[in-house]
């Protein structure tokens, strides 16, 4: 089955046989999932990181499941777990509008809520009905008996919108893992107040929802651990998110018996997660692969850029898996690439010049991926690998470009 | 080229309310083609909370949820400052919710009426069946003297125009304001109402134009060809999407979502 799904060209195989098995089965999930000790990841961005993350850590304790390759629906999720032995551990990524259902089979130890914003317009219109939406199914995964346990909750303090959905579960663990897109979370999320924030606090003006003292933090040397502990660390990947990536799920490891020493080690030599970050050559030609896909991830990105002149190629598609609707690349403050060459490419690299222009940042169009790569580098350090944003099928398409060279 | 003794001022409506599908890009978009023209701009971002500047010459508003449409909708009504400069003869383009909202009524997502500000003469209700969301293509009245527009629509109201208010234009494709007389958008005066996300000035350079030019008085003519490539893309995307209907829905069928 795996071979198959690989044949027929969708990548992260076993996609095909997860779906089969759902198809005879629709309690496959549940019956999968029993038995093993599970955490889940949601979230905007990050959740692929964090469970990749995760699944590095549970593997020093056992072995572990994870759906690696990104396939967070519960087709993905069956796939996953078939293909592994019954018993042990799983860390899954779950996509955030399959949150619900998922929890309600799987019934997970822990689950690790990372943040809630603008993505995929055509698809999920209010960020807030989705945190709504996860607060009922935490609700719905408290078991009746008083005195079961539900889920214990790794959830980003920052976040309003994540802090409301988490506050519906029995027990939480509140983390300082940052935000640094504000704009979905200015309108609060339990009375329709208004959410105000300085540098590193929020609250509500009017019912008084405020950001939680994180239990967990994270600063550019250690991790600080519920007892007060520090736990210095040095990832691969770079930015300060994934530092706070790592900070959630060391601590949802740590509820599973993987003390946060020993999981940050196990996270340290991560460095590439399903081809992102990674070097690969695109057309003969070295580039840095970056993924972002909404105004939040790229947030994130302007910091691991290499700094100007040197240039950037920014790919765009607006294909189903991306949003139909790429209006939020005016939500990104593309000013910030001035003094740089930029090459705007991909199926909506029409839109991206037209934002470029008014951003007033040099750019030149080239359609196809690859040869706006081998375009920027006439632009740069040709002993530099070219940096390379792209988003979701946009990069997919990159990588297999790689693949093919 | 008009003589001004001050700058423009360009006021971007709420953004932190109205500004869910990128339409804070229209604002910016106003401001860099009266710059580019060698004006004096103030490009103003009234976040909600502080009271809105009467004295703005252009106002956009933009699409958002439904409580923040609630929110700025009641905030808006506080001292009525858009009404204000629109007596004083300043220009308006409200997109989605924010166009909701200068009617007379706009729906809540559980279908209560709520007041709007009353500016232009529509109504809107909920929509029964089907959001809405998808490329919209629209032929504009011929007095407004434009080409033909693009955007990208995304909606739950269905919005009626009443005697005072004229469409902005008929839909060739896609559903427009989904009263059931084709029509998309409305124009009274200097306010423009539209459904058009994308931005709508992103996509249509002579539509941003043509409310510059009701403000500040004839303009020449900027370099719009990137603008005319993306045009042209979409326009040419519509027209074929008939054709590839089935591709489209087995692609649907076959998609998987995305990790992050
Ligand atoms: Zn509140």
């Amino acid at each position: 089955m795996g071979r198959a799904s690989r044949l027929a060209g969708r990548g992260g195989g076993g996609v095909i046989g997860g779906r089969v098995t759902l198809l005879v089965d629709p309690d496959a999930l549940a019956h999968l999932a029993r038995g093993r000790r599970s955490v889940l990841v949601s979230g905007t961005n990050g959740k692929t990181t964090t469970t990749r993350f995760l699944a590095a850590a549970l593997a020093t304790a056992g072995p572990t499941a994870t759906n690696s390759g990104g396939a967070n629906l519960p087709f993905g999720l069956v796939a996953a777990l078939s293909s592994a032995p019954p018993g042990g551990l799983a860390a899954l990524e779950v996509d955030e509008a399959y949150l619900g259902p998922v929890a309600a089979a799987v019934q997970p130890e822990v689950v690790c809520l990372l943040n809630l914003s603008r993505d995929q317009l055509d698809r999920i219109n209010e960020v807030r009905l989705l945190a709504g939406r996860w607060r009922q199914a935490l609700e719905a995964v408290a078991p009746a008996p008083a005195d079961a346990r539900g889920p214990t909750v790794v959830a980003n303090a920052d976040d309003p919108m994540v802090v409301w959905a988490a506050s519906g579960a029995d027990r939480v663990v509140w983390v300082g893992a940052g935000l640094s897109w504000r704009l979905d979370a200015t309108g609060c999320p339990r009375c329709e107040g208004r959410i105000q924030f300085t540098d590193t606090d929020w609250s509500c003006g009017d019912c008084g929802l405020a950001r939680p003292e994180p239990q967990v933090t994270v600063d550019e040397v250690a991790l600080t651990d519920q007892a007060g502990r520090r736990h210095p660390f040095t990832l691969s990947l770079p930015g300060q998110c994934n530092r706070s990536n790592a900070a959630v799920a060391a601590t949802a490891a740590s509820l599973l018996g993987v003390d946060e020493a020993q999981a940050l080690a196990a996270m340290e030599p991560v460095a590439d997660v399903t081809g992102r970050y990674g070097v690969v050559r695109v057309g003969g030609v070295p580039a840095r692969l970056l993924l972002s896909k909404n105004p939040a991830g790229w947030m994130e990105i302007f910091d691991f850029l290499r700094p100007p002149p040197s240039p950037v190629v920014v790919a765009i598609n607006a294909r189903i898996a991306d949003g139909r609707d790429p209006s939020w690349l005016w939500d990104v403050p593309f000013e910030r690439l001035a003094g740089r060459q930029v090459v705007a490419t991909g199926e909506r690299c029409r839109d991206l010049a037209v934002r470029l222009r008014y951003a007033e940042v040099d750019h030149v169009m080239v359609e196809d991926p690859v040869a706006a790569v081998a375009e920027a580098r006439r632009f740069g350090d040709a002993s530099q690998p070219v940096d390379v944003v792209a988003n979701y099928t946009s990069f997919q398409g990159l990588r297999r470009a790689a693949a093919d060279a | 080229m008009p003589e001004r003794d001050s700058a423009v001022r360009v006021v971007v409506v709420h953004p932190d309310l109205l500004g869910t599908y990128g339409d804070g890009g229209n604002g910016l978009i106003l401001a860099r083609r009266l710059q580019w023209r060698g004006l004096a701009v103030e490009l103003i971002e009234a976040m909600s909370g502080t009271p809105v500047p009467a004295s703005g010459d252009i106002y956009c508003l933009g699409g958002g949820e439904d409580a923040a449409q609630h929110r700025a909708a009641a905030e808006l009504a506080e001292g009525n400052p858009l009404g204000q400069a629109v007596d004083n003869g300043a220009a308006v383009l409200a997109v989605c919710a924010g166009f909701q909202v200068l009617g007379r009524r706009y729906p809540s997502a559980d279908g209560q009426v709520r007041d709007g500000l009353g500016l232009i003469d529509i109504d809107t209700r909920k929509g029964g069946g089907r959001r809405p969301v998808g490329e919209l293509v629209v032929t504009p009245s011929p007095a407004l003297g434009l080409p033909q527009l693009t955007g990208y629509e995304n909606h739950g109201g269905l919005t009626t125009l009443g005697p005072d208010a004229q469409p902005l234009g008929r839909v060739d494709a896609g559903v427009g304001n989904g009263g059931g007389d084709g029509s998309e958008g409305a124009v009274v005066g200097r306010i423009f109402g539209t459904y058009m996300h994308g931005p709508v000035l992103a996509r249509n350079p002579a539509l941003a134009d043509l409310i510059l030019t009701s403000v500040v008085g004839e303009l020449e003519a900027l370099d719009d060809s990137e603008a005319e490539l993306l045009r042209r893309e979409r326009l040419e995307k519509v027209g074929t999407s008939r054709v590839t209907d089935r591709s489209r829905w087995t692609a649907r069928l076959t998609s998987r979502r995305v990790s992050g």
